[in-house]
């Protein structure tokens, strides 16, 4: 197990909607809940934080917002879509001006469903999360490894 | 042999200033300033290597025709001032010129002749430092000038072209500051004194336009006043105790030599630009970049506190010392905080080296021989690194645009030489382990054992000099889109006073422990009888500090690539780097600004808060020096 | 050599000391919330952690001034564990603050710039303070040295009462905790998100962790100089410190910059200066 599981800290996104699968994000937070135990900080700053929580069905304005904290995380990083809207769009799925689930901007790695989805649910998804977490971590080793052989041998 | 010398450095200045009036064709002026730069540096080299080892030495000019010549100069020179004066309407002027010329004619006409054989020059280590400064930034000086001012009248071509009698001026001057610091005599002091003030007002006056007329006569009114406080003195203490000499002055006992060293430390405190006389320094900026660069570094401001520092051992213990020590400390620490809320560089610049003149003259004042030992130190580093940031500021404002804090974002893409020596020259004004520290330092360490409160202000104070320091530096170095198109030529001859300045603001960090060995600390034991030095280990640590320095940017050299992403903006970025997408959907300059902290720091309040501050010690000062 | 062993050992110890601090950071505020906490070695985990990522960044140069900010607070705590002049030590790591606060403005952020600026207003909101503290010190120990003020055989605070809490006081905005937190934040949905710490990330962000640890343990040994005579009083002293700041922090929000340099300074100069004043007079 690599240390990455220990500290996962994430960034989390309301990419629009009706707000109340956030509102669950942050009540994991609370005491009741207590998301620290498992070193889980929410740092909100993309170039800190390993996990990118999104709630909410992608819209035009919150597309290209997505794609850019995306971009901004540095790998090994994961993407946990938390919500029916996060997922594929829910109850927002044929509005004009949304395009469905963050899958359609981002590859997703782990999908929470529920409306809204319960805290339980959104740190048991995380904790899920973490596994994926570590073999994108280690395939981002072998990869690393791998470059390194390539230029040792020109 | 030594004294040739002392007439070397006093008359070749003159010499090149007057063929410099006469010659007017630029590649003439320029290899006449490359010639007497070159001598001018050696001559105060040599003075270095023949005084390093001896004690004060004294000479004896016995030619009256330069007694003659002097008066010559000194009546022509009121004369010019009073016709002027009256034409201008400045008043002031007019009538303190003719009192202080008056004062003295009468004193040579009355007394002189019956004094005891003056000494009238003189040349100890404190005066081969101040030759040394005022030799190679000087002159350097002077090489920059050669191809910024004719820049200079490029871009600004409303300013009528004079530049020979600049260069005359500028030379002058030089000659001027020379002849300060080795003047013995307090007559031809004196003389020097009036001819910095005249030169200051010319060169402040150079462009001729209304503002900077009135800015010249401030400076002017100001610092006649002090040469006032000075001719004052001279009668005085010659009706007094028969004295006409330096030597003699700070000889003299304590009770007699008070009236006048205080009359001569105010004209000082003028000259260096202290509350409440400030205002003459930050008239003066406007003026092209050599001419402040000159002013503010090693010649005019620096005269102030050389007097100052030379009337030490009479200050020493004494209530009025404290005061004075205590005008340097409040305008230290008014003068920083004011700094912090200047939006113009040149106006931060100015404040900054307020700030450290009053710093100087609380350890001058203070006349224990570790505030002192600080003080010499003070001097030398501050001419260095305020020359560089000076200049740079030229430059930058000549090619880059504006020498507005604001506009110098990016200068570290742009102009990434011109940046470099500008953060160096900042560090050496602040940081350790460079020089302006390691002097505050000392002096920090001095005054908390002669009295902590003075290093209380000293306290205050750094914390304001840290904060605009440091924004200034993190505007040069923040990394953004180069300039499109954008190429600065800089000429050789404004490049290569500025490299060598900078080697020497970092170099003088590594050879100071030599300067205080071989210069400071044996003008300490002959003035003090005992000295001060820095423990070996202290230094030891300064250097380690300057070698990491050095070496860590070359550790980063070796740094493997990162893979770029653009700054976080709250998703908001856009393709172009230094834009965002506004709330209407469309993008939007991304600006970013410092500080200013204008409500706490604001110089219409504080600048008050100064004067009327020092205004009252300055006042107690002379109450108590009087009774 | 007794010198040599005694940085060796800060070095290698401090971050080790540091850390579990941090961790016990925030075990204790985890308890003041009711809350069961991350364990004692998260810090541990999160800098090794840090170390796995990808190497990212704005601009290469934010690099340099991180490395120069780990260098010289390291320097700065190594100077005062080997009895150096106090004076010096706090330069040093004024140096230190300097290089994060130019890493920050380098990258040319909005998060970063305005946390830049803000950890400028808190140097300069408690610089006076730190050096009061040593004029305070050499006052009664006529040393400005660390080792011979901590060899004094007299108790520092009974003698320096005022500037011991003036201290405190801006010890509280040094070890970044609330009230006077203003340049950056521990948690997210604040104004200024990471603050000056906001474009580093990785294993940059892993060695400001680190100088952060150092940082805190020759800060603390600097509240441990006041009881230099009794060893255990010391360290006492130094623990009921680290909870007094930890429980200040669990229990205010954030002040402005206003007020904490208007109080800082105010602070300094009725307790420092009081305390000087005193000590000129007795």
């Amino acid at each position: 197990m690599s240390y990455l599981q220990k500290s996962p800290w994430l960034i989390h996104y309301d990419a629009s909607g009706c707000n109340g699968c956030d509102i669950e994000v942050l009540a994991c937070l609370t005491p009741v809940y207590d998301v620290e135990r498992f070193g889980i900080l929410n740092i909100g700053n993309p170039k800190q934080a390993d996990i990118f929580v999104v709630t909410g069905p992608v819209n035009e304005q919150s597309k290209a917002v997505i794609e850019r904290i995306y971009n901004q995380m540095p790998s090994p990083k994961i993407v946990v879509a938390v919500g029916a809207c996060a997922c594929s769009g829910g109850i927002f799925r044929e509005c004009y001006n949304v395009s469905g689930g963050v899958d359609k901007v981002i590859p997703v790695d782990v999908f929470v469903p529920g409306c809204a989805a319960r805290p339980q649910s959104i740190i048991d998804g995380i904790i899920t999360g973490l596994e994926v977490l570590d073999e994108k971590y280690k395939q981002l080793k072998d990869e690393r490894k791998r470059r390194k052989v390539e230029r040792a041998n020109g | 042999m030594l004294m040739n010398t002392l007439i070397i450095l006093i008359v070749i200045p003159f010499l090149a200033a007057v063929a410099l009036l006469l010659l007017r064709q630029y590649v003439v002026r320029k290899w006449l300033v490359l010639i007497s730069t070159a001598v001018l540096c050696a001559a105060a080299v040599y003075l270095l290597a023949a005084q390093i080892l001896a004690g004060a030495s004294y000479y004896t000019l016995e030619m009256e025709a330069v007694n003659r010549l002097m008066i010559g100069a000194e009546v022509f020179l009121a004369a010019y001032i009073l016709i002027l004066g009256t034409r201008k309407r400045q008043y002031w002027a007019a009538i303190l010129i003719i009192i202080q010329t008056g004062l003295m004619l009468y004193f040579d006409f009355t007394y002189r002749y019956g004094a005891a054989p003056a000494r009238h020059l003189f040349v100890d280590q404190f005066s081969v430092i101040m030759a040394l400064v005022i030799g190679v930034t000087g002159s350097l000086i002077c090489v920059y000038a050669v191809d910024y001012m004719k820049e200079y009248h490029h871009l600004h071509p409303e300013v009528q072209d004079r530049l020979p009698f600049f260069f005359f001026t500028m030379f002058v001057l030089l000659s001027a500051m020379f002849g300060v610091v080795f003047a013995n005599n307090l007559r031809w002091l004196y003389f020097f004194w009036e001819i910095t003030t005249v030169c200051s007002f010319w060169l402040i006056g150079y462009t001729r336009t209304e503002e900077a007329v009135l800015k010249a006569f401030r400076a002017l009114k100001m610092n006649l006043l002090g040469g006032l406080a000075f001719a004052v003195a001279i009668v005085y203490i010659f009706i007094r105790a028969n004295v006409t000499n330096l030597d003699q002055l700070t000889a003299l006992d304590k009770t007699v030599a008070m009236i006048p060293a205080l009359l001569i430390v105010l004209a000082g405190m003028i000259k260096s630009a202290q509350f409440p006389f400030a205002s003459w320094l930050l008239g003066a900026i406007a003026a092209p970049a050599p001419v402040s660069a000159l002013l503010q570094s090693s010649t005019m401001v620096k005269a102030g506190v050389y007097i100052i520092i030379r009337l030490a051992p009479v200050l020493n213990g004494a209530i009025a010392g404290l005061l004075i020590a205590l005008v340097g400390a409040v305008t230290f620490l008014i003068a920083s905080c004011i700094a912090i809320s200047q939006l113009d560089a040149r106006r931060v610049l100015a404040y900054s080296t307020i700030a450290s003149l009053g710093l100087i003259i609380t350890c001058g004042a203070c006349g224990a021989q570790e505030t002192v030992w600080a003080a010499l130190f003070l001097i030398i580093f501050h001419a260095v690194s305020v020359l560089v940031l000076v200049l740079c500021t030229g430059l930058v404002e000549h090619h880059f645009g504006g020498c507005g804090i604001e506009t110098m974002e990016g200068l570290v893409v742009n102009m990434p030489r011109i940046a470099t020596m500008m953060m160096i020259g900042m560090a050496g004004m602040f940081l350790a382990p460079f020089g302006m520290l390691i002097s505050k330092w000392a002096a920090l360490e001095g005054l908390i054992r002669i009295n902590p409160f003075l290093a209380v202000f000293i306290a205050y104070g750094s914390a304001a000099t840290l904060f605009f320091w440091t924004k200034w530096m993190g505007k040069l170095i923040t990394v953004k889109a180069k300039r499109e198109g954008f190429a600065a030529n800089v000429s050789f001859l404004e490049r290569m006073p500025l490299i060598v300045l900078t080697v020497l603001v970092v170099g003088s960090c590594f050879f100071f422990p030599w300067v205080s060995e071989y210069l400071v600390e044996p003008y300490l034991m002959s003035t003090y009888g005992s000295s001060m030095n820095m423990s070996t280990g202290s230094i030891l640590i300064l250097f380690i500090m300057m070698g990491l320095l050095l070496l860590l940017p070359l550790i980063v050299l070796f740094y493997k690539n990162p893979d770029y992403v653009e700054a976080y903006m709250g998703g908001a970025n856009v393709a172009q780097e230094d834009q965002f997408l506004g709330s209407y959907g469309c993008p939007r300059d991304l600006v970013l600004k410092n500080y200013y902290l204008e409500s706490y720091f604001g110089e219409s309040k504080l600048f008050d808060a100064g004067v009327v501050s020092c205004t009252c010690l300055i006042l107690v000062m002379l109450g108590v020096g009087f009774l | 050599m007794k010198t040599v062993l005694t940085i060796v050992l800060f070095i290698v110890a401090a971050p080790l000391a540091g850390g579990l601090m941090a961790g016990l950071d925030r075990k204790a505020g985890a308890w003041m919330q009711s809350r069961v906490g991350p364990p004692l070695l998260q810090p541990f985990y999160d800098v090794a952690k840090l170390f796995s990522k990808q190497n990212i960044a704005v601009h290469k140069s934010q690099k340099y001034y991180v490395l120069c900010f780990l260098v010289f607070v390291i320097l700065s705590g190594a100077l005062f564990v080997a009895g150096q002049d106090l004076l010096l030590v706090i330069f040093a790591l004024t140096l230190a603050d300097v290089f994060l606060i130019l890493g920050a403005y380098s990258v040319r952020s909005p998060y970063s710039y305005v946390g830049a600026e803000r950890e400028l207003v808190q140097m300069m909101a408690y610089e006076p303070m730190v050096i009061i503290t040593a004029i305070g010190m050499y006052m009664v120990t006529k040393s400005f040295s660390v080792a011979d003020i901590a060899a004094f055989e007299q108790n520092l605070f009974v003698k320096l009462p005022g500037i011991f809490i003036g201290l405190l006081f801006v010890l509280t905005g040094k070890l970044r905790k609330s009230p006077f937190d203003l340049s950056m934040s521990h948690h997210a949905h604040q104004e200024i998100v990471g603050g000056v710490l906001t474009e580093f990330s990785g294993a940059e962000l892993a060695m400001v962790k680190i100088a952060y640890w150092y940082q805190n343990v020759f800060l603390l040994g600097l509240v441990c100089l006041f009881f230099a005579s009794a060893f255990w009083l010391g360290v006492g002293a130094v623990m009921l410190t680290f909870f007094l700041e930890v429980f200040i922090d669990n229990n205010s929000a954030r002040l402005t910059w206003q007020f904490t340099l208007a109080s800082s300074w105010i602070a300094a100069a009725v307790l420092g200066m009081g305390n000087l004043v005193v000590l000129i007079f007795i």
